[in-house]
């Protein structure tokens, strides 16, 4: 156990290091001077000069990327240009608004997935199988920031079903203090249900469609699953002793699938926090996606940079702590 | 076909090795074709690379450049099919013309994608020992990546337009092919065809080349053809966000960003270009389907 623990954090190590690795040698490859990003572009030479040495360009790049790593761990990340705040600041005040999105999105992923996927997997071949293989498959096919339009154009232009872009309407805002950030939680807090509801006809459109994402691919590998656990001899073995059909699939082979989807659970979580980069474009959601775009467009590389960083790590940690979960529940892996 | 040529191709001996080549295509072929998912697929991409050569026919002598701003925005009407966009250009054409910036991505990430892939999944599978951990390592921080963020980040660092695109997706894409190849080599290595070439001297690359390499490559194109919706839904949203083609080049997701303001009154400028993605990605996910179904039928339904 103590084994498959340190080659788990000695994994996290060795990834973290190549994710910080790729992504500075990233932001050294652009034209752009971070230089004159500190002093700008009518500086005398000579404080030119003192602000490339401050900056520690003069240095080795391998050194440089060192500092770099060494400002990372204590939470340093730069400042950026933009906003003219520290990243880490910026970070985690837009961190909570992707967090929001994506929780409600795996909501639904797995609501509607893995019960879709088990009867896909039950009736494997026959209508209603084809007819979740055929969603998912659209799932899978269509882009998200098309089908988001879509959705805005329909629900909020045509029938006016949900709210518009952003996270509230424009009189709701500030109204509601920050405590975690999550505004439905923020709004429960305060009892202010007003808020809150205004909260949630912004968050569901792009929720589903964040959702919908998910759920293609719950529903895919929740099916594969499936298919497997009803070929095996237990499931006989339970329909011969009397069980009804849909009781050995709910009762017998279910609870079988339940721990290698935690894997599957937990890759689309981390995955829908990069698929909220172009929903939150679309929508105008103020979260991490939509931080990490401005900051392209606008060249303020340390912001991109951090943000790159936290979303590579929350990912890598996610995509591990699942496999590490995966083997500690399963006890024939826990045996070995 | 005519019969003797079929049984020629269906030969269970064949007698040349031009001959048995041909009839595994033949077969590849035929198995294809009688799987129906696969043949709606195979349908939708011929009828893309069919739009992308013919785009000047079709675009009923609409240039996709032309600009007529007292026509812009203009709803589909008999003129103008789909209508026209921001700058009174004609929707039709962009999209028939879009269709070459996508097969252009295609092909290059395809060309960059699969070589590097076998070549590191080969030799890791091959050599094992510390190459195979270093070079598997390295594959894994690249899988480890959120695809997106990454690609985009290339793209921001290298500058927009398609090449830097295309780099940037490819970069983010080669891991998995490398995992396929790695897994495929190490069952065939020690298989005893190869312990015979090893007896007759081969060399390792000649080994790797010849005989590894080409027993690799069916699952390398399956998985190619499943991955294809998502090189192209990447290379739209990083045209969505400005980083691919630039303008004036017709290219799908941007044409979706350019409607993006006007949705709410002009929805045909966004969604006949996403209606273009959506179709396409769908048509290489199900020949993809289709092909695991008709290569690997343990995988898949």
């Amino acid at each position: 156990m103590a084994g498959r623990i340190a080659s788990f954090l000695f994994t996290l190590a060795v990834t973290f290091i190549g994710l910080t690795a790729v992504t500075f040698f990233i932001s050294r490859m652009t034209n752009i001077d971070p230089v004159l990003a500190v002093v700008g572009d009518k500086a005398t030479q000579a404080a030119y000069d003192g602000a490339y040495k401050a900056l520690g360009l003069d240095q080795p790049l391998v050194v440089q990327y060192f500092i770099y790593l060494g400002r990372l761990l204590t939470g340093d990340f730069g400042k950026s240009v933009l906003t003219s705040q520290p990243v880490l600041t910026d970070l985690l005040r837009v961190f909570p608004a992707t967090f929001e999105l994506a929780t409600i999105a795996i909501i639904i992923g797995v609501a509607v997935g893995v019960p879709a996927g088990v009867i896909a997997g039950a009736t494997k071949g026959r209508w209603p199988d084809q007819v979740i293989r055929v969603v998912g498959l659209f799932g899978y096919s269509v882009p998200v920031f098309w089908l988001g339009l879509i959705g805005l154009f329909v629900f909020y232009g045509k029938l006016g079903w949900v709210a518009g872009t952003g996270r509230l309407d424009v009189f709701y805002q500030g109204v509601v203090t920050q405590r975690t950030g999550v505004i439905l939680i923020d709004a429960a807090i305060e009892g202010n249900w007003e808020i809150f509801a205004n909260a949630f006809s912004h968050l569901i459109l792009p929720a589903s469609i964040l959702g919908y994402f998910s759920l293609a691919y719950i529903a895919r590998m929740t099916r594969s699953f499936m298919i497997e656990q009803l070929s095996q001899e237990y499931v006989t073995a339970a329909r011969i002793k009397g069980n009804s059909y849909w009781s050995a699939v709910w009762g017998h082979a279910f609870p079988n699938i339940m721990v290698a989807l935690i894997t599957v659970i937990g890759l689309s979580y981390a995955s829908l926090l990069e698929g909220a980069v172009l929903t939150e474009t679309v929508f105008a959601w103020p979260g991490l996606g939509l931080y990490i775009t401005r900051a392209l467009f606008n060249s303020d590389m340390n912001a991109v940079l951090g943000g790159t960083v936290l979303v590579g790590a929350v990912f890598i940690t996610i995509n591990l702590v699942s496999d590490l979960l995966y083997k500690l529940v399963d006890p024939r892996l826990r045996r070995q | 076909m005519s019969d003797g040529l079929s049984h020629w191709l269906m030969s269970e001996a064949p007698l040349s090795r031009r001959q048995a080549v041909l009839g595994r295509f033949y077969r590849g072929i035929r198995s294809i074709l009688t799987n129906p998912t696969a043949v709606v697929g195979l349908v939708i991409v011929i009828l893309l690379v069919l739009m992308g050569i013919f785009a000047p026919l079709l675009s009923l002598g609409n240039s996709p450049l032309t600009q007529d701003l007292a026509g812009r925005l203009g709803a589909p009407s008999a003129e103008h099919w789909f209508g026209t966009d921001e700058l009174g250009r004609d929707i039709l054409a962009r999209t028939l013309y879009g269709a070459r910036a996508t097969l252009a991505i295609v092909a290059l990430v395809s060309v960059i994608v699969v070589p590097i892939g076998l070549a590191v999944g080969t030799v890791a599978g091959y050599m094992g020992g510390w190459v195979d951990a270093v070079l598997m390592r390295i594959t894994d921080i690249f899988l480890a990546f959120p695809r997106l963020i990454l690609a985009l980040a290339f793209a921001a660092a290298l500058g927009p337009g398609i090449e830097n695109a295309v780099i940037a997706i490819a970069l983010t894409s080669w891991p998995a092919y490398a995992r396929i190849a790695r897994s495929e080599t190490m069952t065939i290595a020690h298989s005893d065809f190869i312990q015979s070439v090893v007896l007759q001297g081969a060399s390792t690359w000649r080994i790797l080349f010849r005989h590894i390499v080409p027993l690799c490559l069916s699952s390398v194109i399956v998985r190619l053809t499943l991955d294809m919706s998502g090189i192209i839904l990447t290379a739209a949203g990083l045209g969505f966000l400005g980083l691919g083609a630039q303008p004036p080049t017709p290219e799908w997701g941007a044409m979706v960003s350019s409607g993006r303001d006007v949705i709410l009154d002009q929805w045909w400028v966004a969604t006949i270009p996403g209606l273009a993605i959506f179709v396409v990605s769908l048509g290489f996910n199900l020949l993809g389907d289709g092909l695991r179904d008709v290569f690997d039928p343990k995988s898949g339904s």
